[in-house]
């Protein structure tokens, strides 16, 4: 059984904060659905309450990083690039403004529906030059990403995950860096945040109908160690499958299909994902099967690159863990 | 639609449904529904012109997002009639409120109880979220400060085509932190759209608290007017005040008027989780069972016989 953590961000965050006075918390009205309300209470003199007013609060950062400071934006992750997209253009991205976004609620992670649903947030900020792109995909990563975020010399916008999370590594988020969970060398499948938990319930089922799978997570979007995939993409007999929490344009599949093309890799590529659709309002693993997210889409995106069928079921996949729909760790129903 | 019940009734029903839905399901908007009850009853029951409704009284599942391969989708709207000249419109605009709004479709015979059941189940129409495919519901409002605008923009264009239905707005406080509000209400009196009305549940409530330890707004209705509304404080959940309210004259200026409520009215029970009302859930089972017991004693029912949930 996996280990889960509880809400890994809130004491990472006070920590780190903590120990970085210039380091600012704000907040946009979700304080304790971002985990920050201990922070809030403990700490007042590093926090700041900006209310629902997204705008403002994204050129009141760029403001604060002028004054030498680096704050860090809690809300869910739409509002972070929706709403104010003009003023963290302007405000924070032009100037390179050290303003850490912490996007909460990635993709299809919220049962709000499209409103609350970040699906494009990626393919967005890839496109913003000097944006820095991070996204968590266990505890450890969330227990990092204060760090990682603060370490660049720039704006970054980061997938966070919240409430009870499963602690799937062991060593923290390396900048720039990527995770290889497997090392075969049939299939390269690519995932990031809540998707590599995914490809890890997949991976019994298709070793054991004799697919030899290679694995790698990203944590680090943006900038890309293109060459290290490449080499990755180099090892492996059939292609790749990309499997992302977000539509299939412009996030990780976009990513690597720019790198294979760049180099002139020829390839076949699946990419699996959001397909050109808003997603809707419910649960997370309903969302994901429905939407085609899951590990069992994950298994016929590979029976489809290597041209056969594997028989795989839903029965042979490991078991997905299923999150109550009412947990203290969570501030409300979203 | 002719109405059978007093809209004090229907105000009632709304928060015994809601009160009613959040035990069985382990927590909901409750505080919404002791705000707004009034408001929303008013509302459907008595001011709105609605035709009757063009949609199933049991919603329909989820029928997939608009695009051009689905070519059968539809919005919520069909519960508050038809889209016809001469009714009026009406947006929820805090999104979150849906599970009033629900109940108050209920109550006033727009949809059955069913739909209630049917909240925030997967594959179903009913989100918890109002989305605009959502009963009730005719555009996506989840993201809070844009309902007034969509609202001034469709009574400019149904003044142009002389169309006599008004185009009504409930909307929350927080959306005053939104500049858009702003915005709306300065286009609205530019364009002298007096056709456009809203109703606003001033519960000085948002997600982090009280509104003035989160950021404070003042006073919304001196801001209102200097931006070209025409605003009116009353007492939220005093009936005779709202039908008042609404015959102000305000030619050429949309109305607003300001509910000023209590996010516990009818659950007094709630005023001990002040200041944080925002989302009830309940904190350990002893709670469950002392709100069952006190709120159905406050709101005249039985206390809700709830199975393993
Ligand atoms: C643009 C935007 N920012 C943030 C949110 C998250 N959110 C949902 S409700 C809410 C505020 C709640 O305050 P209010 O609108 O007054 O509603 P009430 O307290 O009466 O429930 C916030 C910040 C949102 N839905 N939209």
């Amino acid at each position: 059984m996996v280990e889960m953590v509880s809400r890994p961000y809130a004491g990472a965050f006070e920590k780190y904060a903590v120990a970085n006075p210039e380091v600012l918390c704000l907040s946009a009205d979700l304080t304790s659905s971002c985990e920050v309300d201990g922070f809030r209470d403990r700490h007042p003199d590093q926090f700041i309450s900006l209310g629902m007013a997204e705008q403002n609060m994204m050129s009141f950062a760029g403001g604060l990083g002028l004054a030498g400071f680096r704050p860090f934006l809690h809300t869910f992750g739409v509002f972070l690039y929706r709403r104010p997209y003009d003023q963290l253009m302007a405000s924070v991205a032009y100037p390179r403004r050290k303003v850490r976004l912490m996007g909460f609620l990635p993709g299809i992670t919220t049962p709000g529906g499209m409103t609350h649903q970040a699906i494009e947030d990626i393919s967005v900020m890839r496109s913003i030059p000097n944006m820095t792109i991070l996204e968590t995909g266990d505890a450890t990563e969330v227990e990092s990403i204060c760090e990682a975020a603060d370490s660049i010399d720039g704006p970054v916008y980061c997938r966070v995950l919240r409430g009870s999370v499963p602690r799937l590594f062991d060593t923290p988020i390396k900048v720039g860096e990527m995770r290889e969970l497997a090392h075969g060398a049939d299939v390269l499948i690519v995932t990031a945040g809540i998707t590599t938990e995914e490809a890890l319930r997949a991976r019994a089922a298709l070793e054991a109908s004799g697919v030899s799978v290679r694995h790698l997570h990203l944590h680090t979007i943006k900038p890309f160690n293109a060459q290290a995939l490449l080499d990755h993409i180099a090892s492996v007999r059939h292609g790749v499958v990309t499997l992302e929490n977000h539509v299939t344009e412009g996030g990780i599949g976009s990513l690597v299909a720019e790198t294979m093309a760049d180099a002139g890799v020829g390839k076949r590529l699946i990419r699996l994902g959001l397909k050109d659709t808003y997603a809707h309002g419910g649960s997370k693993p309903y969302l994901m099967r429905f939407y085609g997210l899951d590990a069992l889409a994950l298994t016929r995106g590979v029976e489809s690159l290597i041209g056969q069928p594997l028989g795989i079921s839903e029965d042979d996949l490991d078991a997905a863990r299923v999150d109550a729909v009412h947990s203290l760790v969570k501030a409300e129903a979203l | 639609m002719l109405n059978s019940k007093t809209t004090d009734a229907v105000a009632l029903g709304i928060r015994r449904r809601v009160f009613e839905h959040s035990i069985r399901n382990n927590g909901g908007y409750m505080s919404q529904a002791c705000s707004a009850a009034e408001q929303i009853a008013w509302l459907y029951n008595e001011e709105l012109k609605l035709g009757q409704p063009t949609l199933p009284m049991i919603p329909k599942p989820f029928g997939g997002v608009p695009s051009a391969s689905n070519p059968d989708y539809h919005t919520g709207a069909g519960y508050n009639g038809p889209a016809a000249p001469q009714f009026d419109r009406l947006f929820i605009a805090p999104a979150h409120y849906a599970l009033v709004a629900y109940a108050a479709l209920i109550e006033v015979g727009r949809m059955a109880p069913e739909g209630l059941d049917m909240f925030n189940k997967d594959g179903s129409s009913v989100e918890m979220i109002g989305a605009e495919h959502s009963p009730g519901m005719e555009v996506h409002n989840g993201t809070l400060g844009i309902g007034l605008s969509t609202a001034a923009g469709l009574a400019w264009g149904r003044k142009r085509r002389g169309e006599p239905g008004r185009v009504w707005v409930f909307m929350s406080d927080g959306e005053v932190q939104e500049g858009q509000t702003w915005e709306a209400v300065q286009a609205a009196a530019y364009h002298g759209i007096d056709n456009l009305y809203a109703i606003m549940d001033v519960n000085a409530q948002q997600c982090d608290g009280a509104m003035s330890s989160v950021m404070e707004v003042g006073d919304i209705r001196a801001k209102l007017e200097l931006f070209g509304a025409r605003a009116i404080d009353i007492d939220g959940h005093d009936l005779d005040a709202m039908r008042q309210a609404v015959a102000e004259p305000h030619d050429g200026r949309p109305l607003i008027i300001l509910a000023h409520t209590s996010p516990f009215r009818g659950m007094s029970f709630l005023e001990r989780r002040f200041p944080r009302l925002h989302y009830v859930r309940f904190k350990s089972e002893q709670e469950r069972v002392e709100m069952n017991t006190e709120i159905a004693r406050e709101l005249g029912v039985e206390p809700v016989a709830y199975g393993e949930h």
